[in-house]
């Protein structure tokens, strides 16, 4: 076995990004009750963990995002998906902060997933893969904290389903969590938005070339299912302001209609567009796994049906934000998670951003949403004994 | 909530209430505004300090400078916290602009040892004055708004208040009697003459 050096001691930064090998000993147990072992996690890393390792935030993705939080997709070129956030004397100022983000467990981009291979039969996973929840995720997260050394994290922060990761984060471990931002996010998974999953499973699984998740064997991809899942899933992280605002009733490369169900508008060929890329960069049984781990996650029911039981103790700080115009998760499921924090007088800040972006504002470019962030990482530093922003 | 009644200057009150909170103690600002009151507590008391406050530019300002305060009012957000939670629950110039004052203040005393309330004084000889003089509903410097867009939809005296208080079981520990710049007068804030003079009154309470 190679000793593996963990990164953030040097201050080389690689846009490629680190892999680590864990649970060989020590296999996780999986909420299904499958023992998984050893599993592969991809990461990045931005900063240097300071001496006493005490400066270390723990980006959560979402659903189809990736550890490449402040770097060049690997695979389609575009900008990191929190660059604007992410970087010297940024809100997430990696002057000051160590910042990890890993692939989650099931996620296409290097972590053990459906589409890597298995083991045991020398062949990709597939649907053979076991289905893994939110607890899973962040239980393989904590093993690349250990692995990094660091006993307790800075504070943890994600939007959507990283927003979910964070409240587990809190639940599970609440001593290595000094600060947490739950982001656009909710404590369970609605009956809308699991239907809106359910949609999107069913369009992939109805492709010809899924093949029953074996489509790897077959050479091919449920192209097709996976971009109309991202289509539909892609109107509910906007608005109808935003797509109003963006699209109108504009049409696409032409004067009248043609009366016919070519890209008319603006907004179809948009959606087209999102559909299509998507499926270059993201693996269909993925998508299917992680969506249902979203679907399986309700804090509460884990908790004895109340849902600040989960919180019961919690030395953390919060700061919880949702967004106006959000309908996917609505303010008052950040509310829920607010009233159950008061319920055990838990240190918590409450911000609804006013935005009319929808549940994607979190990853666009709102001042507002900025600076009630590092008014937060500021207030939460020096309670740390963290030095502020400026010092040197 | 930030309706200040003082047509948007500096909340006078605040250090007087200041004052009176112990260094190191676990307080709740029901209607921070700014977060200006738990900004001063935290730097120069020591205070373990939350807020809620109404208003989202409120708000925000307040989380912007790292204090720990949510979006919400008293109405809906005191129910949450457990009984004790805090040592001191505070609700400046807010009592007024909510739907249950008495609600409001059970929960007040229930989630902390100790509440301090103020509110301006409907009995004050001015308002007294102006209703009965003019007809019309007093419009002063500490009441600053038309009947209309006014914020402060349960107005009371600071005789109404202790009445409120005795039907509660509520004890007042003490009372200020405060002119309108919030300057404290001589007179006992519980007294007959208080209801007449003060144009605020600032309150001290405990459970009995």
């Amino acid at each position: 076995m190679t000793v593996q050096e963990p990164p953030g001691l040097s201050a080389q930064h690689d846009p490629r990004g680190h892999t680590v090998e864990l649970g060989r000993e020590r296999p996780i147990r999986l909420d299904c009750g499958v023992e998984l072992g050893p599993v592969q996690v991809a990461y990045q890393t931005y900063g240097r963990l300071n001496a006493d390792k005490s400066n270390a935030i723990l980006i959560c993705h979402a659903l189809t995002a990736d550890q490449y939080v402040a770097d060049p997709h690997p695979v389609t070129g575009k900008p990191g998906w929190w660059e604007d956030l992410v970087g010297p004397g940024k809100v997430f100022d990696t002057d000051r902060y160590f910042l990890i983000c890993s692939n989650v467990l099931g996620g296409c981009m290097g972590t053990t997933s459906p589409k890597e291979i298995n083991p045991a039969t020398g062949k990709a996973w597939g649907q053979d893969f076991p289905v893994i929840t939110i607890g899973d995720m962040v239980q393989v997260q904590a093993r690349l904290v250990d692995f990094l050394g660091i006993a307790q994290l800075f504070c943890v922060v994600g939007g959507s389903m990283g927003g979910m990761q964070v409240l587990e984060w809190c639940a599970s471990f609440p001593e290595r969590v000094f600060a947490a931002i739950p982001i656009a996010t909710a404590a369970r998974h609605s009956a809308q938005n699991i239907a809106f999953n359910e949609v999107g499973r069913q369009a992939v699984i109805s492709d010809p070339d899924w093949h029953e998740g074996r489509y790897m064997d077959h050479g091919t991809k449920p192209r097709r299912g996976l971009a109309v899942a991202r289509m539909a899933a892609h109107i509910t992280y906007l608005s109808e302001a935003a797509l109003h605002r963006k699209f109108g009733r504009n049409l696409q490369d032409r004067d009248v209609v043609s009366y016919g169900f070519g890209p008319d508008f603006q907004v179809e060929s948009y959606l087209r567009h999102q559909g299509s890329t998507f499926v270059d960069r993201f693996d269909a049984n993925a998508y299917l796994y992680i969506t249902r781990a979203m679907d399986y996650f309700d804090l509460a029911a884990e908790n004895g049906g109340v849902l600040a039981n989960a919180f019961r103790g919690t030395r953390t700080r919060f700061c919880v934000v949702s967004f106006s115009s959000d309908w996917l998760f609505p303010t008052y499921e950040s509310r829920a998670v607010v009233h159950a924090l008061n319920a055990v007088a838990a240190n918590v800040s409450f911000v609804e951003i006013q935005s009319d972006k929808g549940h994607d504002a979190f990853l666009l470019d709102e001042p507002e949403f900025h600076a009630t962030l590092t008014g937060f990482l500021e207030g939460a530093a020096e309670h740390r004994g963290l030095p502020r922003r400026g010092a040197p | 909530m930030m309706m200040t009644v003082a047509n948007g200057n500096l909340r006078v009150d605040l250090k007087l209430i200041a004052d009176m909170v112990e260094p190191g103690s676990r307080v709740l600002d029901v209607g921070c505004g700014d977060g200006m009151l738990l900004s001063w507590l935290g730097k120069h008391k020591n205070v373990d300090g939350r807020g809620i406050e109404l208003s989202m530019a409120g708000v925000s300002a307040a989380v912007a400078q790292g204090l720990s305060v949510i979006q919400g009012d008293a109405d809906t957000d005191l129910k949450d916290y457990p009984a004790d939670a805090f040592d001191t629950v505070i609700l400046s110039q807010t009592l007024q602009a909510t739907y249950a004052p008495r609600t409001v203040l059970e929960n007040m005393l229930r989630i902390g040892r100790r509440a301090i309330v103020s509110f301006p004084n409907f009995g004050h000889w001015r308002v007294r004055m102006n209703l009965a003089v003019s007809g019309r509903m007093p419009v002063t410097d500490t009441l600053a708004f038309e009947w209309y867009d006014t914020p402060n939809i349960h107005f009371c005296t600071i005789r109404d208040f202790l009445v409120l208080c005795r039907d509660l079981g509520i004890r007042v520990d003490r009372g200020i009697a405060l002119d309108r710049e919030g300057g404290v007068l001589p007179h006992d804030g519980t007294g007959w003459l208080a209801n007449l003079v003060a144009a605020q009154g600032l309150f001290v309470l405990s459970r009995r």
